[in-house]
């Protein structure tokens, strides 16, 4: 996806500077006053360049990824290198010189940045800062004793007269040669090591030690260069000692690559908490592509500035020795510092670990950019230098690079493993920081673990209260985030699955407390956090506040989706904003009739409950009409029977969760046939008959005209004997109402649609709680009302329902009912999936909000 | 300070406490050392009050629990328990395991009793389970204020349901262990110090 839309953003700029390329041709001589055509080459240089090698290295990225097996074996770096050679190769012929070289400039500002940045904001910073020592230790002594290391061999190398004399270098431009040639290089590190998958800490070792030595590279470069530059004749001693006085300088003020990594790192926690879900999906894929994409041209460009030979000179001893000894030092100088390190480590690296650690020192663009940089005048053999990194690069991202991965399997490297995270986890390591830092205190050794404890509080203290939003400072809790992902991924799996998970994840827990809604509070709750999360919008979630209120709107809203979630589609303004979530709701609506359409199939007997919710989507069907006349004959039969009306609450309560546990399993293409006609099939003579009375909105009929006769429904299903139908007299309402407003412009009249709904209901024999009803209607066009009524109008679910209940009930209902009522709240919260009701659920706030 | 740790130098029982706890030489030194530096009144003991003192520990949520851990039973701990409640943090080295002796009880800082430190903070009532209301307890202190109670509720609840196997609605030891089975808790529950 990323890719095709880097492709289509490069072909307009690639379309406005290719057309006039075409033209010049053509036009002899053209008219004086009108200048048709013009060649505006240079106005689109750089951009089309840039579009172009975008282009080019995202086709490259798709076409590698078309063979599963070679980039399974190959690292994408090593085929980049070699794609970028090609065409450097191609360039070559056509144009005769090489063109397109990798410039340090172009390379340390816009390309290096975004990989620096992308890597310090993914990197896992627990396990970052819980390495720190040796990352440090790696980058800062092993880079030093990389660089000065191989400068002096390469200069006792060429005192032993090994390299050819035409290299002309003395000491201190090897110790140049040295220190560039020294750091491991954090793009090829990364390329390389994320498809390698070993274990983690060995992966942050290697990555950090990569990342943060480049700050130590470019000093200890510039420092050498500026030596070099001197002139070796001029460096007098008191030179060296500013030369480490201006090292240390430099290294206390960081590098800029430095800088960047520590900026990701830094402001991922609270840039995190204070923008949005779907925001923070951008920002990720945002830096994902930049990263990606930078890393592409990088590896591209360093196999076509390969290809031009003016540039450089070759000298078989200098390459050789160069190769040998950075593999060598690198060796030497981590088993040395792993030595030391294992002295102090909690966890000793093993010696598979070093094995993996040496032979992981990729060198990259970052030491060829350095090595161009170099002035040709002062550094006679600068040529020498630069065909010498070429190869080390190459022979480092392809040979180690194709090598590294065979190696790890063959040496049994610990691999990284991904376990989900448990709630139990979570609590017990935060359990076991604190516990540390409890006993650090208690032994009176100021430890890590102290200091990280010093740090959280401040952390929680001063930054969080400064940098983040309230609520998202509220929300931001380690183990109330996993809770919550925990969550929806339960909800996915959920969904996956069809809806039987939860179940058996048992949210029913004998340990919950006897509250008279145990499982419809542990659903509610369940919803409106995995709702905090997978809304798309916070703000939306601060307006629902705590406690109860907050369930019986999240309970209420469920209630009122179900019944009007189609409805909405109309209001949906055009505005570009919020193209997504207009496509969700198609999504819901086809989700919606699939299911209808399954319902009917499976749930023949069940008439009424498809009734309501079927007729709803297709307002214009007269097949609607005499389903809402059936509806409404049930309704009748309900009116019969004088059960209390809120009864309904539970009933539809359970229609739509069975909606929801259909949505989940269903996927195929929508059919939106006349199930309703099927259905209707039964009763007919009522249809026909009703069907008149409802056309005319004469909303509700009278008794007489229907034989209360039990459906099917009603004699196979126990429970849906009292409450079924009730639920069918409120859906019935509504869908009658509905449609007929809806071809007036419902839009505008809602409360003329309590209106017309409330008449016929107050005549129904019983309807002591009528103000239920209408709000609900009324409640999710317009959310933001939520907070200011909470508990009157929706805390009607089953402890109300049941008071209802069993006033208007006789007394032989009333068992029945009350071995009813653990029933139907169980299969809510089973059939409920968080993630499901959610995604409804964020719709409808949003939509709310913004009318 | 130099004259007194060669002082030190004779501790009680010396001995037959690094037998037990593993510690060498040096660290009991230097936990004496410690020890007698809380042991304000020089009473050859310490009481809460002594352990209350130290200052980060206050703002530990789990401070008071581990406070209380070492006194598993009366007012006071001597050096031979104060080291043995530390010893559950000794890293585990290699030699630990292969001079596993069957008869020798299980080293204090074997995973075992390390988990077993970590669940009696969690098992106040020391019925050998975590009810929900413990987790709730200990979940109320980890979590601070901007969660509210009802979410914490569902926290617990959910924690103790995802370890809970054998459906009694609390976590066992056994459940316990299980729970954490795939974290590296001998790397988690040791201080490096305290060879």
């Amino acid at each position: 996806m990323l890719r095709a839309a880097l492709s289509l953003l490069a072909l307009p700029l690639a379309g406005a500077a290719e057309e006039p390329t075409q033209k010049p041709e053509s036009p002899g001589e053209p008219p004086p006053g009108l200048e048709l055509f013009r060649w505006q080459w240079h106005e689109v240089e750089a951009p089309y360049l840039v579009a172009l090698w975008i282009l080019v290295a995202s086709l490259a990225k798709i076409v590698f990824h078309l063979s599963r097996k070679v980039t399974s074996l190959v690292p994408e770096s090593c085929l980049l290198i070699l794609l970028g050679l090609v065409l450097g190769g191609i360039v070559l012929a056509v144009a005769k010189k090489a063109e397109y070289q990798l410039e340090p400039g172009t390379f340390f500002l816009f390309l290096l940045p975004p990989i620096v940045l992308d890597s310090g904001y993914f990197m896992p910073s627990r396990l970052f800062f819980d390495n720190l020592g040796a990352i440090l230790t790696y980058a800062v002594v092993g880079t030093l004793w990389n660089a000065f290391t191989t400068g002096a061999a390469l200069w006792g190398l060429q005192q032993a007269g090994l390299v050819a004399p035409r290299v002309q270098a003395g000491l201190l431009d090897f110790l140049l040669f040295g220190s560039l040639i020294s750091a491991v290089d954090p793009v090829a590190v990364l390329a390389v090591f994320e498809e390698v998958h070993v274990n983690e800490t060995l992966f942050i070792i290697v990555f950090g030690e990569s990342l943060l030595n480049d700050a130590v590279t470019v000093v200890l470069y510039k420092v050498c260069n500026s030596f070099v530059e001197m002139g070796s004749a001029n460096v007098q001693a008191t030179d060296y000692l500013k030369g480490v006085a201006y090292l240390t300088a430099e290294m206390a003020s960081l590098s800029a690559i430095l800088a960047v990594t520590m900026c990701g790192l830094g402001c991922k926690k609270y840039v995190e908490a204070n923008i949005s879900h779907k925001s923070r999906t951008t920002v990720k894929y945002t830096m994902k592509t930049l990263a990606s994409c930078a890393e592409t041209v990088i590896f591209m460009l360093l196999g076509i500035s390969a290809v031009d030979s003016s540039k450089w000179a070759w000298d078989s001893g200098l390459v050789l020795g160069t190769l040998i000894f950075i593999l060598f030092f690198r060796a030497l100088g981590v088993v040395l510092q792993t030595w030391v390190l294992n002295q102090f480590r909690l966890v000793p690296l093993d010696k598979i670990d070093q094995v993996v650690m040496s032979y992981g020192g990729l060198r990259g663009a970052v030491a060829f950019a350095l090595v161009i940089l170099l002035d040709r005048t002062k550094v006679p053999a600068k040529d020498y230098f630069v065909a010498t990194t070429i190869v080390v690069v190459f022979f480092t991202v392809i040979v180690q690079g194709l090598t590294i991965k065979p190696l790890v399997k063959w040496l049994k490297v610990k691999r990284s493993e991904h376990h989900k995270p448990t709630l139990n986890q979570e609590l017990h390591e935060h359990t076991f920081d604190h516990i540390l830092a409890a006993v650090e205190d208690v032994v009176g050794h100021h430890g890590y673990h102290y200091w990280r404890d010093r740090w959280e509080q401040f952390d929680k203290k001063y930054l969080s209260q400064l940098l983040m939003r309230r609520s998202a400072y509220r929300i931001r809790d380690q183990i109330w985030d996993v809770y919550y992902r925990l969550n929806i991924r339960d909800a996915i799996s959920f969904v996956d699955q069809g809806g039987h998970v939860l179940s058996s994840t048992g949210l029913t827990l004998p340990s919950m407390p006897s509250r008279n809604s145990v499982a419809e509070t542990s659903v509610t709750n369940l919803l409106r956090e995995s709702g905090s999360g997978a809304c798309l919008d916070l703000q939306v979630i601060d307006t629902v506040r705590s406690g109860r209120d907050r369930e019986d709107a999240v309970m209420h809203h469920l209630l009122c989706g179900g019944l009007y979630k189609p409805r909405r589609r109309y209001k949906a303004s055009c505005s570009r904003h919020f193209i997504s979530e207009d496509a969700q709701e198609r999504q819901d609506k086809e989700v919606f009739q699939q299911n209808m359409k399954r319902r009917l199939e499976s749930f023949k007997s069940t008439k009424h409950n498809i009734c309501f919710t079927k007729s709803k989507p297709r307002p214009r069907k007269t097949g609607r009409r005499k389903k809402d006349g059936v509806a409404n004959a049930e309704a009748t039969n309900g009116k019969h029977r004088g059960l209390g009306f809120q009864d309904t609450a539970a009933v539809i309560l359970t229609v739509e969760s069975e909606e929801e546990e259909e949505e989940s399993d269903s996927s195929e293409t929508e059919k939106e046939d006349d199930e309703g006609i099927i259905f209707v099939a039964r009763a007919t003579s009522e249809v026909l008959q009703e069907g008149k009375v409802s056309g005319s909105l004469e909303v509700c009929p009278s008794p007489r005209i229907i034989p209360p006769s039990p459906t099917c429904a009603e004699k196979e299903l126990p429970w849906k004997s009292g409450q079924g139908d009730l639920a069918v007299y409120v859906s019935s309402e509504t869908t009658k109402i509905v449609p007929v407003d809806m071809q007036t412009g419902w839009n505008q009249s809602i409360s003329s649609l309590e209106s017309l709904a409330s008449p016929p209901c107050n005549q129904a024999p019983i309807l002591t709680c009528l103000p239920p009803h209408p709000r609900g209607t009324e409640e999710p066009q317009v959310p933001l009302h939520l907070p200011s009524d909470p508990r009157s109008s929706f805390a009607f679910p089953p402890s109300l329902a049941k008071a209802g209940r069993s006033r208007s009930e006789s007394s032989a209902d009333l068992p029945q009912q009350q071995e009813l009522q653990p029933l139907m709240g169980h299969k809510d919260h089973t059939h409920l999936s968080p993630g499901t009701a959610t995604s409804h659920w964020c719709i409808q706030f949003n939509r709310g909000s913004r009318l | 300070m130099g004259s007194r740790s060669s002082h030190a130098a004779v501790i009680p029982d010396g001995d037959s406490i690094r037998r037990e706890t593993g510690f060498s030489q040096a660290s009991l030194l230097r936990l004496h050392h410690r020890f007698r530096a809380l042991d304000r009144n020089k009473k050859g003991y310490l009481s809460r009050m002594d352990l209350q003192q130290i200052g980060a520990l206050a703002v530990n949520p789990l401070g008071d629990r581990i406070i209380e851990s070492f006194f598993p039973d009366g007012q006071r701990v001597d050096f031979p328990g104060f080291v043995r409640v530390l010893a559950h943090f000794r890293p585990v080295e290699d030699e630990d395991t292969e001079t596993q002796d069957p008869k020798k009880p299980e080293p204090l800082n074997s995973r075992r009793n390390k988990l077993h430190y970590a669940f009696q903070l969690y098992d106040l009532d020391r019925d050998g389970k975590i009810s929900r209301h413990e987790m709730l307890q200990v979940l109320r202190l980890m979590v601070g204020v901007q969660v509210t109670e009802e979410q914490l509720e569902n926290i617990a609840d959910r924690t103790v349901q995802e370890a809970d196997e054998d459906g009694d609605g609390a976590v066992s030891f056994v459940e316990f262990t299980k729970s954490l089975e795939k974290m590296d808790v001998e790397q988690k529950m040791s201080i490096r110090i305290l060879k």
